[in-house]
């Protein structure tokens, strides 16, 4: 069975799941590797409970992401901002709540890389990149290909892969140092490396974890010139503590506390809202 | 630009590697085998049958050496049972060399003499085809792959890592030992197989077969050196890398490792079981000792003696630690053990790399 085929197959037997929209029919035919996106959302989650030996750290959370958005989330530590990251990828499964890519992809009964192939890309907190691999390596591994044992065999780059993981190295300024292994770049510098992995990997949704943590106010400002250039063609997923840098991204700001959503809306609404003041802003 | 995938494969193994495995080549293709079977017994040049056997077996141990590397040193997934994957291979390739006794047994029946003993009457459902070369050799591979696959599958999909994925490797070479101890399994109980007469007909004692053995052990070294060396350059084996330094990343990029590990350890357990194959029918003799847990543990040193990670590492690892055991059992027999835990000691306080990174510092260190 090939990826489309069996992709296919997934998104058809979610297909009866969609009850939850209020049995109201979405009127499309979802097309294989296609992530559907009529209805403007393209990530949504409804009451998404998740709790480690008793403890709530997602406590009915409900979110939707426009496609093309960029979001950021802020929230004190605890908030449950990364358990929301591991829920959307995969790492956790959510007690409770519906967790939906698009209109068809239910993300609950997928898996790591079956979510990664359908269009979800992830920047964890800490850098994660492979260290003993030389950074075009790396750009390499996360180019958007079929990733299956069997290919990577026999597997060779074609002239437009490699001139796209140029261009990468570019971007994130990383062309000079093309050859050396990942692990001898600097804090910021790994930082960047993520970020282009998840370029070439050329997901329809990115979700980053303290992307800029550890970089210079100059890095800062430039990777937040490159999130906003990416918003429209991509939809964007934030979490942050950095309020200048939310300030710079502009995007709608999301407010976790406890597990859940305490306040939605721009930066200067949340800013103003009594309850962030009391829970997280007012220190 | 498309290259062929010969050509990638012949640029997978550095020119001088290739130069290093064309001068062991004629080594061990035309050198020793002549002076083993062309000079007389008297010369100084002669090589003796005991060099000959010492060497093909210490070749066999050496290409499971790299198949513990391709899982250890490039998937980090340390296996403490790969001795039962040599065992296997040994003891699917010797029915066939017990089935080629025939007649010439003690007790002159078609049935190998320890089935005589336990008063067998007919060969069990399992020895059916044994008495085919071919069945034999396609056995001792595909024999240790299957269980490799069927365990590695439940272990990997289960995300079992580390040293409690190393526990469990070690407790199913002990079971299998155990299995294999039994008389009722039928495969000879705790004798094993013994007393070969033939291969294909052939006489296996014949200094002819002695060296087609060592041939064809050095054949194969050579031969898993190359195809390990692409697989290891190939984007599979980059993942494996990326696998092994930050699993979580390469599920979220859309690998999954799950087929990724149990590629190559698949892979690793065949090469096992044919190395094994070749081993028994030089050293005459294969019984459940090999699948001992102390056995797989000296697979993981030689790899770690020599060095993980280079493929080469592992063959100069093997030869060390065995040629070391052949003296050392020979002339201080009570001191081995010692020896041997000293040596891994040693090399994991001093040379964490191996001999392997003995050589790289030294190369390091003529060019700065």
């Amino acid at each position: 069975m090939n990826a489309a085929t069996s992709f296919a197959t997934a998104v058809a037997e979610n297909r009866h799941d969609q009850e939850w929209l209020g049995g109201i029919s979405t009127g499309h035919l979802a097309k294989p590797g296609e992530v559907d996106i009529s209805h403007k959302v393209i990530l949504y989650l409804e009451g998404i409970s998740v709790s480690f030996d008793g403890f709530k750290a997602l406590n009915n959370l409900n979110l939707a992401i426009d496609a093309g958005e960029l979001r950021c989330i802020i929230g004190p530590n605890g908030a449950g901002k990364t358990t929301m990251m591991d829920v959307i990828t995969g790492k956790t499964r959510p007690d409770e709540g519906r967790c939906f890519f698009g209109q068809t992809i239910d993300l609950t009964q997928l898996r790591e890389a079956e979510i990664a192939h359908a269009g979800i890309g992830r920047k964890f907190q800490k850098p994660t990149i492979f260290e003993n691999l030389s950074v075009f390596e790396n750009l390499e591994l996360a180019l958007k290909t079929d990733k299956r044992a069997r290919f990577s065999l026999f597997a060779w780059l074609s002239d437009d892969q490699r001139d796209k993981i140029v261009d990468t190295l570019k971007l994130i300024r990383l062309d000079h140092e093309a050859d050396r292994p990942a692990g001898l770049l600097s804090h910021g510098q790994k930082q960047w490396l993520e970020i282009g992995m998840l370029l070439v990997q050329d997901p329809k949704l990115l979700l980053l974890d303290e992307p800029v943590a550890g970089m210079t106010d100059d890095e800062t400002a430039r990777t937040g010139e490159l999130f906003k250039s990416l918003t429209g063609k991509h939809s964007l997923v934030v979490v942050e503590h950095d309020m200048a840098f939310i300030e710079q991204l502009g995007g709608k700001v999301t407010v976790l506390h406890e597990g859940s959503v305490l306040a939605e809306g721009d930066l200067a609404t949340v800013q103003a809202d009594e309850r962030v003041i009391e829970v997280y802003l007012g220190r | 630009m498309r290259t062929p995938l010969t050509i990638r494969f012949l640029q997978a193994t550095p020119k001088s590697g290739w130069v290093t495995l064309a001068a062991f080549a004629v080594l061990t293709f035309i050198i020793l085998p002549l002076l083993h079977l062309a000079v007389p017994s008297e010369s100084p040049f002669h090589v003796s049958t005991y060099v000959i056997t010492l060497a093909g077996k210490i070749m066999c141990y050496a290409i499971v050496a790299v198949a513990m590397d391709l899982i250890w040193g490039y998937a980090g997934i340390l296996s403490l049972g790969h001795g039962l994957f040599f065992a296997l291979g040994g003891y699917a390739f010797g029915m066939y060399l017990m089935r080629q006794i025939g007649r010439d047994g003690s007790y002159q029946s078609d049935l190998p003499d320890f089935m005589v003993f336990l008063d067998w009457k007919e060969l069990p459902w399992y020895w059916a085809g044994s008495d085919s070369f071919l069945w034999a050799l396609l056995l001792a591979i595909a024999l240790p792959g299957l269980v490799a696959f069927v365990f590695g599958f439940f272990a990997f999909r289960s995300r079992i890592k580390g040293v409690y994925f190393s526990i469990i490797t070690q407790a199913l070479t002990f079971a299998a030992m155990l299995l294999f101890f039994r008389n009722e399994t039928g495969f000879g109980g705790n004798n094993g197989f013994t007393d070969f007469k033939r291969i294909l007909g052939y006489s296996i004692t014949s200094p002819e077969m002695r060296v087609i053995l060592f041939a064809l052990s050095a054949a194969l070294l050579m031969a898993t050196l190359l195809l390990g060396r692409y697989l290891v350059v190939s984007k599979f084996g980059r993942v494996l890398a990326a696998i092994r330094d930050a699993e979580s990343r390469t599920m979220f990029l859309g690998y999954n490792p799950l087929w990724y590990k149990l590629g190559i350890w698949t892979f690793s357990a065949m090469l096992c079981g044919l190395a094994g194959a070749l081993y028994v029918p030089q050293v005459g003799i294969i019984n459940p000792g090999e699948m001992s847990p102390a056995n797989s543990i000296e697979i993981a040193i030689w790899a770690a003696v020599g060095g993980r990670g280079t493929l080469i590492g592992p063959v100069i690892g093997a030869a060390i630690v065995n040629l070391s055991k052949s003296f050392f059992t020979q002339t201080f027999p009570d001191y081995w053990l010692f020896f041997l835990g000293a040596l891994f000691v040693a090399v994991t306080l001093w040379l964490p790399e191996g001999v392997a990174g003995l050589w790289k510092r030294w190369q390091a260190r003529r060019a700065a």
